[in-house]
C-alpha cells in the first residue's frame, strides 16, 4: 500500500464525490417527484392508466441499470429523429444521459415502493376521512400519503443506498464519480488496492451517513411509536 | 416510362432487423446464465456459512459475520469487482513468484466475476437465511435434541427443509438482483450478452436494437424466474394452512 498515491490524488476523488452526490441526489428527487404522481395512478386510476406506469416499472425494474445507460447512451443516436431534435444537445451528453437514466430508474423502484405503501393504507383512516367530507385531493394530501410515506421509509432508504451503488455505474460512460477517479488513478498507476480500496471507503463512508440521516428521519416520523419512558417513570402508582 | 418504385424497408422490421448476431447473442445470453447459476452457487454457499456463523455462540465468528455484511452492504457492486479484478491480479502475481512460479498469470474474468458476485450476494443471503433460520420455531430444535440428533442432524432434518419456506421470498428478490448484477462482467471484458450486444452495436452501429434485445431477454429470465419462484413458494408451503385468503 502506498498512501502517497491517495494523497495526491485526493482532488480527483474529491471531484469524484461531487458528481457521485450531485447524480444521485438529483435523480433521487427528481426520480421521488415523478413517483408519487405515478404511484397514485397506479392505485387508483382505471386499466388503460395503469397500463403504461405498469409497463414503466416493468421495464425499469426487470432490466439491469447498466443496460438501460447503454440504450439512453448509445442507443438514442441511432434515430435520426431524436439526433435533429432540440434535445440532442443533452442526450450527447454523458452526464445528462447518466442523470435520465437513474432518475428513470430510481422513479420505477420508488413507484413501486410508494404503491405498496398506499395499497396498506388502513381502511378506517380512508373511511374517517370520506365521513368528515374531505374531497379525494384533500384525503391524499392529508390522510394517505403523509402515513403512505411513514410507511415506505425503510424501503426508501434501502432505496436511496442502491441509487447511491447504482451511481458508480456512471464510471462506465466516461463520467468521473468516484468510481471514475478510481479507475484514473488505478490506470494511472497500476495500482489496484490503493485506488479501489479508496473509492471503497468514501462509498462506505456515504453509506453511513444516509443509514445515519435516515435512523435520525424514523426517529422523528416513528416518533408517536416510541416507548414512552418519561412518562411511565412520572406515572405514580394510585 | 416505368415508373421506379424504391422499396423503403419497414421501420420496425429493420430496427429489429440482428443482421446475423443473433446466434452472438444468445452464446452471450447462455453465459449470462452460467455466471448467474455459478454465483448463485456460492452465494447460497456463503449466506449459510455467515448466517450459521452470525447465530454461533462464538463472538468472534458472529463479529466476522458482522463486518462481512456490513461492508459488503456499503460498497458497490462494480468497485468490488473491479477490486477483485485489477486487485486479484496483482495479488496473484506478487504471490506466484514466492511459490516459484515466475510466468505471468492472468486472471480469468469468469472466476474474477463469479466470485465477486457470489461474495456480494453471501452477504444478502446471509441476512436472508438469518432470518429463516430465526423463524423456525424452537421447540423442534429441542424436540430434536431431546431426541438425541446432533446438530448437524437437527439443522438438516428440521432447521433446512423448513427455513426453506421462510427463505424462499427474500431468496427470490436476490435472484432477481444477483441475474441484472451479472450484466457488470461485461466491464471487466467477459463475453456476455451486454457485451456481445456491444460488440455487434459497433459492427452495425444499431446500438439500440441490441442493447434492446438483451433488456428483453433480462425480461424474459426475470419474469420466468419469478413464476418459477412462485411455484416453488406454493410447493414449500403446502403444510401451511393460512387463514381466508
Amino acid at each position: 500500500m502506498d498512501l502517497s498515491i491517495i494523497l495526491d490524488n485526493l482532488d480527483i476523488y474529491l471531484q469524484g464525490l461531487k458528481n457521485t452526490a450531485i447524480l444521485v441526489s438529483l435523480s433521487l428527487v427528481i426520480g421521488l417527484l415523478l413517483a408519487v404522481p405515478l404511484a397514485i395512478l397506479r392505485t387508483t386510476g382505471n386499466w388503460f392508466v395503469q397500463a403504461p406506469v405498469r409497463a414503466f416499472v416493468y421495464f425499469f425494474r426487470g432490466t439491469p441499470l447498466l443496460v438501460q445507460m447503454f440504450l439512453v447512451y448509445y442507443g438514442f443516436g441511432q434515430f435520426e429523429l431524436i439526433k435533429s431534435s432540440i434535445l440532442w444537445p443533452l442526450f450527447r451528453e454523458a452526464y445528462f444521459c447518466a442523470l435520465f437514466t437513474f432518475t428513470l430508474n430510481t422513479c420505477a423502484y420508488t413507484t413501486e415502493i410508494i404503491r405498496g405503501a398506499i395499497k396498506a393504507t388502513p381502511v378506517g383512516e380512508i373511511e374517517a376521512a370520506l365521513a368528515a367530507g374531505m374531497s379525494k385531493m384533500k384525503m391524499y394530501r392529508r390522510v394517505i400519503l403523509p402515513s403512505a410515506f411513514r410507511r415506505a421509509l425503510p424501503a426508501y432508504s434501502n432505496e436511496i443506498i442502491f441509487m447511491l451503488h447504482g451511481s458508480s455505474l456512471a464510471s462506465v460512460i466516461t463520467i468521473i464519480d468516484i468510481t471514475g477517479a478510481a479507475r484514473i488513478v488505478n490506470s494511472r498507476y497500476y495500482s489496484p488496492y490503493e485506488a479501489f480500496l479508496t473509492a471503497a471507503l468514501f462509498y462506505l463512508g456515504l453509506t453511513f451517513c444516509i443509514v445515519f440521516l435516515v435512523k435520525r428521519l424514523e426517529n422523528r416520523w416513528f416518533a408517536h411509536l416510541q416507548p414512552q419512558v418519561q412518562e411511565k417513570t412520572q406515572r405514580k402508582p394510585v | 416510362m416505368v415508373s421506379l418504385r424504391v422499396s423503403t424497408p419497414h421501420p420496425v422490421r429493420t430496427m429489429l432487423n440482428l443482421q446475423g448476431y443473433g446466434p452472438s447473442i444468445l452464446e452471450g445470453t447462455i453465459l449470462s446464465l452460467e455466471v448467474s447459476i455459478a454465483s448463485l452457487g456460492i452465494a447460497m454457499l456463503l449466506g449459510i456459512i455467515g448466517a450459521l456463523s452470525k447465530l454461533s455462540n462464538s463472538k468472534p465468528l458472529r463479529l466476522v459475520a458482522q463486518l462481512y455484511t456490513t461492508i459488503i452492504r456499503g460498497i458497490p457492486d462494480l468497485v468490488l469487482m473491479l477490486l477483485v479484478f485489477f486487485g486479484g491480479q496483482v495479488f496473484i502475481n506478487q504471490i506466484g513468484p514466492l511459490v516459484g512460479y515466475d510466468e505471468y498469470i492472468d486472471i480469468n474474468p469468469f472466476i474474477a466475476g463469479v466470485s465477486t458476485i457470489g461474495f456480494i450476494f453471501g452477504a444478502y443471503m446471509t441476512e436472508t437465511f438469518r432470518g429463516a433460520i430465526l423463524a423456525v420455531s424452537k421447540g423442534q430444535l429441542e424436540a430434536g435434541s431431546a431426541y438425541g440428533m446432533s446438530n448437524f442432524l437437527v439443522f438438516r432434518r428440521i432447521t433446512l427443509p423448513q427455513m426453506i419456506r421462510h427463505a424462499l421470498p427474500a431468496f427470490g428478490n436476490n435472484w432477481l438482483v444477483l441475474i441484472k448484477t451479472t450484466a457488470l462482467v461485461s466491464i471487466i471484458g467477459l463475453d456476455d450478452m451486454v457485451r456481445k450486444a456491444g460488440l455487434a452495436a459497433g459492427a452495425t452501429r444499431k446500438p439500440f436494437t441490441f442493447y434492446l434485445v438483451v433488456a428483453i431477454n433480462y425480461l424474459i429470465i426475470t419474469t420466468v424466474s419469478i413464476y418459477l419462484l412462485k411455484y416453488l413458494e406454493k410447493r414449500y408451503s403446502v403444510g401451511v394452512r393460512e387463514a381466508s385468503d
